[in-house]
This record gives C-alpha cells, sequence and structure tokens, in this order.
C-alpha cells in the first residue's frame, strides 16, 4: 500500500512544480464571487476614485472664490447659474455647486477614514498581540487600559481631545485613533491568545524559532481574519465619527470640507424647504457606508471557519 | 438466516460538492440479523459514517441524494415520508455518537434529559418517566443512579456520559441499535467497559447492532460479522472469523497486516517495522528486519531526574490557590541515543506534560533534565535555543501543528535558516532533501498544508523536525490520529530515520499495541507518575504492577479466535486534582528484572 488512504486531495508523486494559491488570494477570488460584495466593492471603489480624482471630476473647483458667485446661493437642483453652468444637484448658501463640494468633501472623509483606522489597526494590532503573548500582569494591565478606553463613548473621548488639540485634518485622525485602537487590541487579542494555544505555535517554540517570528509570522497573519471584518466596520465608523464632529462644528476646519461639515451648513435651511443642501450630502454619506458595510458582512460569512462549504 | 432486521441493498449515497454530485457510498448490500452485532470497519473518508446516516435519513435533502433499498420492520424506510421516519428514529432505532461531549445539551440535568424521550415517545407521566430514567441508569451501571438524575452532564467523565447516551438511546426500547464510533473517543479501560456493556445489554435487551469504527480490534471483540468499506465499496462481507482468518480482498489485507496485536511481539526484543501489502498482488512483503540501534556505551541522550509539574488552579476575586493538578510527580528516565522510550497511559496521566516539560513548553516545578548531558531547567534563552535543537517534538494532530498560512517548504526551511544551518538558497536544496527521505516529492514545497492528507501532513511535520538534525525526537501521540494503515507507514518510516540517524525517540502514546511493536522500552505512567518502567519484552510479558495488567486487559486483540470473556472492573479514570496542602508520599520501587521496575503501593 503505497499510498494515503485519507481523504484530500491526492499529491503523490512529482509532476511539475505548481505554485498553489494562497489563502489571501482565496479571500479575495470568493469576495469577488460574491454579488453584494461586490456591489459594494464597485460603489466603494467609484466613492474613490471619485473623491481622489474630485479636481478632474468636479464641475467647479468649489474652493476657488473666483469661481464662485454670492447671486447663485442656494439654487434648487437643475437650475442654471448666470454664467450658464447648470448646477445638478443644486447650490449651498455660498453659491457652490453641491456636486462639486461633495467631491471634494469626499476626499477629505475617505482620508479621513482609512487613515485613522489604518493606523489605529497597526497600533491596536501590535498591542493586543504583545499583551496576548506575554500574558500575565502585562496582559492585564493593557486590557485594563482598553476596558476604559471602550467604557468612554467614543465621541466623548474625541471632542475632549479635539477640545485640547484644536481642528484640522491632523487632529482629528489623532483623535480618531485614540478613540478606535482599543476595538482592535480587544479583537486580536482574543484571536491570538486561542492561537497560541494552537500545536503549531508549540512547534514554533519547539523550534527555538525567536519570539517576533513566532508573534507576526506565525501567530499575526491567522489572526487576520477577524481583524480584517473589524477593520472594513470601523472605517465606515470613523467616516461617520469624522461627520458628526465637523457637524457638531469642531472636526474639520471650513476651509477644508467634508460631508459632515456640509451636511451641518444646509441644516439651518432645511426647514425653509432647502432640503437639497443637506440631502445630497447626506444621501452620499449613506451610500458610502452602507456600501462598506456590505463588503464588511460578506467578509465575515467568508472568512468565518464555520461556514458552509 | 433467518429474516433480517434491516436489510440494505444497492445503497449508494452521493453528495452535491460546489455543482457536481460526488458518489460517496456505491452500491452497498448487506443484512443484518435479529440479535446480530454487524461491525462496518473503514479508514477516513471510507464512506462507513454516510451508510449509518443514510440508514438513519440523516442527511440534509438539499445537498444530498440516497438511492437503493433499506428494508426495516418491512417499510422501505427511503420511501416513507420524515414524519413517519421521525417515528421511527429514536424509537425502532437507536444510535449513538462518537463524542460523548457534546451529544448531551450541557445546560439540561441528565433527568430531563432521560424523561424528555420517555415522555416525548413513550406518553408516559413525568413520575412515571422519572422512575423509568432510574431504572435505564441502572441498566447501564451507573452507580447511585437516582441520586445523579439531577446533575449536567459536566459532572460527568466521558466514559459515563457515553453510558448516559445509551440510556436514552435504549429508552425507547429499540430493535437496532446504530452505533458510530462510540469507543473512539474514550481511553482504552473505559472502551473496554462500554463494550462490555453493549454486548451486555445486547443480550439483555435482544436488539441488534449496526457498530460502525476503524479500529480492527474492536471489530474482532464485538462483532458476529463484519463489513468492510474501503472508498465507498463494501469490499468484503463476511463472518468476522472468516475475514480475520482468510481475508480474500488485497484491501483487508493490508488493513489486518497494519493492525499492531497486542502480544504479537513475544519473544522479540527489537522493534519490528509493519509488514506491507502489495496492493495490486494482494501479496504480503517480507518485513525487513530493524538494526540494533541502541548506543549502550555512550551517555544517555536524555536524562531525567524527579521531574514535577503541577499546575496550581486557582478561585476567587484574589485568586488564591485551592488545589493543584499533580501532572508529574517524581518522573525519573533515561534515553539512550538509537533507543526509543515510550510513555504509556490514558488520558490525564501526566505523559503528554512530561514531553512538555522536557523541551520546557511548560514549565516545571522541580527535577533536572538533562539533553545531551545540558542542564535544560536552568538553561538561559539562548542556550535553550540549543538545545531545543537537539530535541524536536512531533505532535498529535498533523492539522494543527502546521501553519495553515505557510508554505510548507517555507515551515521547513525556516528553522534552518533562523539557526544559521544554512543560507537560503541552501536551506531550499535540503527542503528537497528532506521532504525526500521522509517519502516526498521535493515539489511539494511549495504548496499549503490544506492540499496534504493527514499521513502526508505528518511526514511533512517528520521532516520538520528533522531540519535541526536533532538527535532526540518527543513524538507526542504522533500516530493517533492516523488511520492504521497511514499509521503502519508513518511507523515505519520513524524505524528508518532511527536507523539511518541513531535518533532517540520519547514515544508518547496510549496505543499499547503500537507501543509494543516499536520500543525497546517502556514506561508506564499513572496519575502523574510511573507506576512501571523496564524493557518492552519485560513489561509486555511480565507486567508487575496492577495498573499494567488493567491496562493490558482491556486492548481489544484484532483476533476474534482470541476472544475471552474478560473481568473488567468498572472503575473510572482518577483525576490528579489534589488540595492545596496535598504531599505526594513517598515511593519506593522494586526490581522484577534486568532494568525492570515497578512501584510498591
Amino acid at each position: 500500500m503505497s499510498h494515503d488512504t485519507n481523504s484530500a486531495t491526492s499529491v503523490h508523486g512529482g509532476g511539475p512544480a505548481r505554485r498553489s494559491r494562497s489563502p489571501f488570494r482565496q479571500m479575495i477570488t470568493a469576495l469577488l464571487h460574491d454579488k453584494l460584495a461586490l456591489i459594494g466593492i464597485v460603489m466603494v471603489s467609484i466613492f474613490i476614485l471619485a473623491a481622489v480624482f474630485s479636481p478632474l471630476t468636479a464641475p467647479q473647483d468649489p474652493y476657488d472664490l473666483s469661481q464662485l458667485d454670492i447671486l447663485d446661493g442656494r439654487l434648487p437642483p437643475g437650475s442654471t447659474s448666470v454664467n450658464g453652468m447648470v448646477y445638478l444637484i443644486g447650490t449651498d448658501d455660498q453659491g457652490r455647486d453641491l456636486l462639486s463640494a461633495i467631491l471634494y468633501g469626499l476626499r477629505t472623509s475617505i482620508l479621513v477614514g482609512i487613515s485613522s483606522a489604518a493606523i489605529a489597526l497597526v497600533i491596536g494590532a501590535s498591542i493586543g498581540l504583545v499583551s496576548a503573548y506575554a500574558g500575565g500582569r502585562l496582559d492585564s494591565f493593557l486590557m485594563r487600559v482598553v476596558d476604559i478606553q471602550l467604557s468612554f463613548p467614543a465621541i466623548l473621548i474625541a471632542l475632549i481631545f479635539l477640545a485640547i488639540l484644536g481642528q484640522g485634518v491632523d487632529k482629528i485622525i489623532l483623535a480618531l485613533i485614540v478613540t478606535q485602537w482599543a476595538y482592535y487590541a480587544r479583537t486580536i487579542r482574543g484571536s491570538a491568545l486561542v492561537e497560541r494555544k494552537r500545536a503549531y505555535v508549540d512547534a514554533a517554540r519547539s523550534m527555538a524559532l525567536p519570539d517576533r517570528s513566532i508573534l507576526f509570522r506565525h501567530i499575526l497573519p491567522n489572526c487576520l481574519p477577524p481583524l480584517i471584518v473589524v477593520a472594513t466596520m470601523r472605517v465606515a465608523y470613523a467616516i461617520m465619527l469624522e461627520a458628526t464632529l465637523s457637524f457638531l462644528g469642531i472636526g474639520l476646519p471650513v476651509t477644508e470640507p467634508s460631508l459632515g461639515l456640509l451636511i451641518s451648513n444646509g441644516f439651518e435651511y432645511l426647514l425653509s424647504g432647502d432640503y437639497w443642501i443637506s440631502f445630497f450630502p447626506g444621501l452620499v454619506l449613506l451610500l458610502l457606508i452602507v456600501a462598506i458595510n456590505l463588503i464588511g458582512d460578506e467578509l465575515r460569512d467568508i472568512l468565518n471557519p464555520r461556514r458552509e462549504g | 438466516m433467518t429474516t433480517p432486521i434491516l436489510s440494505i441493498s444497492n445503497l449508494s449515497t452521493s453528495f452535491r460538492v460546489g455543482g457536481e454530485w460526488r458518489n460517496v457510498v456505491h452500491d452497498v448490500s448487506f443484512d443484518i440479523g435479529p440479535k446480530e452485532t454487524v461491525a462496518v470497519v473503514g479508514e477516513s473518508g471510507s464512506g462507513k459514517s454516510v451508510t449509518a446516516m443514510s440508514i438513519m435519513r440523516l442527511l440534509s435533502p438539499g445537498n444530498s441524494r440516497v438511492t437503493g433499498r433499506i428494508d426495516f420492520e418491512g417499510k422501505n424506510l427511503l420511501d416513507l415520508p420524515l414524519e413517519q421516519m421521525q417515528s421511527i428514529r429514536g424509537n425502532r432505532i437507536g444510535m449513538i455518537f462518537q463524542e460523548p461531549m457534546t451529544s448531551l445539551n450541557p445546560v439540561l440535568r441528565i433527568g430531563q434529559q432521560i424523561t424528555e424521550v420517555l415522555v416525548h415517545h413513550r406518553g408516559m407521566s413525568q413520575s412515571q418517566a422519572e422512575a423509568e430514567a432510574v431504572r435505564l441508569l441502572e441498566k447501564v451501571r451507573i452507580p447511585s443512579a437516582k441520586s445523579r438524575l439531577n446533575e449536567y452532564p459536566m459532572n460527568f467523565s466521558g466514559g459515563m456520559r457515553q453510558r448516559v447516551v445509551i440510556a436514552i438511546a435504549l429508552a425507547c426500547d429499540p430493535k437496532l441499535l446504530i452505533a458510530d464510533e462510540p469507543t473512539t473517543a474514550l481511553d482504552v479501560t473505559i472502551q473496554a467497559q462500554i463494550l462490555e456493556l453493549i454486548k451486555t445489554l445486547q443480550d439483555e435487551e435482544g436488539m441488534s447492532v449496526l457498530f460502525i469504527t476503524h479500529d480492527m480490534g474492536v471489530v474482532a471483540e464485538i462483532s458476529d460479522r463484519t463489513v468492510v468499506m474501503y472508498r465507498g465499496d463494501a469490499v468484503e462481507t463476511g463472518t468476522t472469523q472468516e475475514i480475520f482468518a482468510g481475508a480474500k480482498h488485497p484491501y483487508t489485507r493490508a488493513l489486518l497486516s497494519a493492525v499492531p496485536q497486542l502480544g504479537s511481539m513475544t519473544g522479540l526484543d527489537r522493534p519490528l517495522r509493519f509488514p506491507q501489502v502489495d496492493m495490486a498482488s494482494g501479496e504480503l512483503q517480507p518485513v525487513k528486519p530493524t538494526a540494533d540501534t541502541v548506543k549502550r556505551d555512550v551517555g544517555p541522550i536524555l536524562k531525567v531526574d524527579k521531574l514535577v509539574t503541577r499546575f496550581d488552579i486557582k478561585k476567587g476575586f484574589l485568586r488564591s490557590t485551592i488545589g493543584r493538578i499533580h501532572a508529574v510527580e517524581g518522573v525519573s528516565l533515561e534515553l539512550k541515543q538509537g533507543e526509543t522510550l515510550s510513555l504509556v497511559g490514558e488520558s490525564g496521566c501526566g505523559k503528554s506534560t512530561t514531553g512538555r516539560s522536557i523541551i520546557r513548553l511548560t514549565d516545571a516545578r522541580s527535577g533536572t533534565i538533562e539533553i545531551d548531558g545540558k542542564n535544560v531547567l536552568s538553561a538561559g534563552k539562548s542556550q535553550l535555543a540549543g538545545i531545543r535543537r537537539e530535541a524536536q517534538m512531533i505532535f498529535q494532530d498533523p492539522f494543527e501543528s502546521l501553519n495553515p498560512r505557510i508554505r510548507i517548504g517555507d515551515a521547513i526551511a525556516e528553522p534552518i535558516v533562523t539557526h544559521g544551518l544554512a543560507g537560503v538558497a541552501e536551506a531550499k536544496e535540503r527542503v528537497g532533501e528532506l521532504l525526500e527521505r521522509v517519502g516526498l516529492s521535493a515539489s511539494m514545497a511549495d504548496r499549503f498544508p490544506h492540499e496534504f492528507s493527514g499521513g502526508q501532513r505528518q511526514r511533512v511535520c517528520i521532516a520538520r523536525a528533522l531540519a535541526l538534525e536533532p538527535k532526540l525526537i518527543i513524538a507526542d501521540e504522533s500516530v493517533s490520529a492516523l488511520d492504521v494503515s497511514v499509521k503502519a507507514q508513518v511507523i515505519n518510516l520513524m524505524l528508518d530515520l532511527q536507523e539511518k540517524y541513531g535518533l532517540g525517540y520519547l514515544f508518547i502514546s496510549h496505543d499499547m499495541a503500537v507501543v509494543e511493536r516499536i520500543s525497546h522500552r517502556v514506561a508506564v505512567m499513572y496519575l502523574g507518575e510511573i507506576v512501571e518502567i523496564g524493557p518492552r519484552q519485560a513489561v509486555f510479558e511480565n507486567p508487575q504492577h496492577d495498573y499494567t495488567k488493567r491496562l493490558m486487559a482491556a486492548v481489544p486483540i484484532a483476533d476474534p479466535s482470541r476472544r475471552q470473556t474478560r473481568r473488567i472492573s468498572n472503575d473510572e479514570i482518577k483525576s490528579p486534582f489534589r488540595a492545596a496542602n496535598y504531599a505526594p508520599p513517598k515511593r519506593s520501587y522494586e526490581q522484577a528484572g534486568e532494568g525492570h521496575f515497578f512501584q510498591l503501593a
């Protein structure tokens, strides 16, 4: 009996070397084969592309005062300006083309959301990993810090931070990192604790591999699935939090308006019937958040080990 | 033969995988007579469990297809509407599963789980049902049954839980009991108890049993007739005597030759390879005898003296220690190069903890350990790295012990590069050599662990352990999770490697039959202590300690002609949990022969 009778693919015998697909590639393939996820990915891609290329796609530079005309203020969707330009979704109180303002605002929102989530992920994941691997006092200490952090509402922490630091894109990113790292730390610690007990980690230790390599080469990649899910959801949350802060007037300065600031600008005109100034930025924000969450939800299903094959 | 209770003809089952239908059971036919025990035996993936699930119609109709006939009490089960099937399931046909830990609901009391069935299926009142539940628990020999009705499953040991599961299966007086690997998850002494119980109950109740297992020893113990399955086909059917005496199909022969039989090594002092069967001709190939590998003239590669490992159990807000698990208690042993010392014992006896303590995966409390003359317990970080190079560990589960996200070539190369044994390019070459050494091909280095079968993965683990050119390998239940034929191949490989490199093996196992085959010396562990240690021949042919004798008596023997009625004690395995102020008694050992010691009670 020269062959194994266990199941799994028969791989005996030579044949040309075939480089098999890594788990990460498989995840991407699965994601692209999922209809809902694909819708989410397409929507997010459109938003990102439109935001990145806003100087090209926007009909008007909303911050170039020479292009604005105060007479165009608060025009409803579809109006034509004095100089013949059509405002597809109307203008705001200062006569800015709302579509252009949204495209530029999207740019700020996405930049703030993604960069704060990414930095918070790196910091949180490192802290969580070390905490799980070291265990003992250090672990207890770090996790109590996480507990304290999580027991305050994120918005409150961000408010305090911005009150101290003042306004600005860099400051709001910092505030968002401070409010979010704890989620990543808690998530990765949970999965790292499970992975640490698994035999492949024992195997790595018994081969006397350095701790650094065990942590980052062996444990970390196996903790990524839940982290990726949390990260997508957190990007959406960061964008929303930023919008909330800007809406409250303590987020970004008026010179770098984000979606939240645009919504806030139109707020005072809502009751007088000029709905579009708040409505369209709000709609874009909603669609963006829904699209990101769609990806996150489907990712969670794909990465769930108990999912039926 | 009288009319059968259950008659299966041309049963085929397919599953939908992706978009395709994959046939997993084809054209299986067999009968079960009244009061007869039929065993369906096969390795993983042979379709034996699927056959049982098809009979019970437990497969989800959406992605499975069952064809053929299953006649039971004059009805074709495959034609019955699901509601009627529901009244047969659990009522006329009882079923017990492999995992006693998960087949009981952990949040319901034992009593509730039994009375529920009685009230539901047999229309009893609550008080009648309770009385009946006590009777059932007494029937499955659970001591002080009445008082245990109000306990939760967590208060029962694995063997006791399996008894409860059997009691529930018996609740409705079934004509047929389907047992799917009911003893696989149990320790060998407990397995013997459950097998005895099933046999006794069968006599008392007059029911038929369909017994599904991978273990030829269990088959020989329990079944009247046997169906051998291989890749979805029933390749051979016959009385158990016939099959063991003169198997016709090459697969059956291969399977039987790979089954280690306790007592088959009598008179031999060296390990012995497993014979291999040529699958084409069905011929048994001659076994190459092993060379004498033990290096008696040099000092031991491993020396353990009075090793103690305990785990504190803490409770309460202040985390005060309320007791300790005395996992390893005063263990001393020595291992020479080229020698295999087996540590045997049942779950919780501390054999794995001993192995882990030796290379400091678990921290020992006291004692001394020397590997190649170097003290392990006092070693600093860099010294420890050096020591770990000389002593490698192979783990039980080949699915768990390889990182699923690292290509196996990288996994094997990693220690070589980290320890500076070779550069990246040279390491790659070594990986190829190592893979070929363990019977795989060098071109597989680019694959991920999930692309290999269990046996192949264990070979990868062995290749990785060999990467650092160790002198000592600690094999912690390394072949326990493998199918018999694969197990035989891996053991042959380990014996080859021992001859080639003069490796010392500390072979940790619960499987007495495998241990008999591969060891030079054996140590029997019980409750954290070595109760008997000596040359294999002496321990197996002349056991001294009571526990060793009990362990030997419990091992199922894969030979129906040697079936015997045995006195099996109903003892449970004791726990090594002790109160915080417990002081272990002083132990003394007596010598029974050269190098053969046993503990005095």
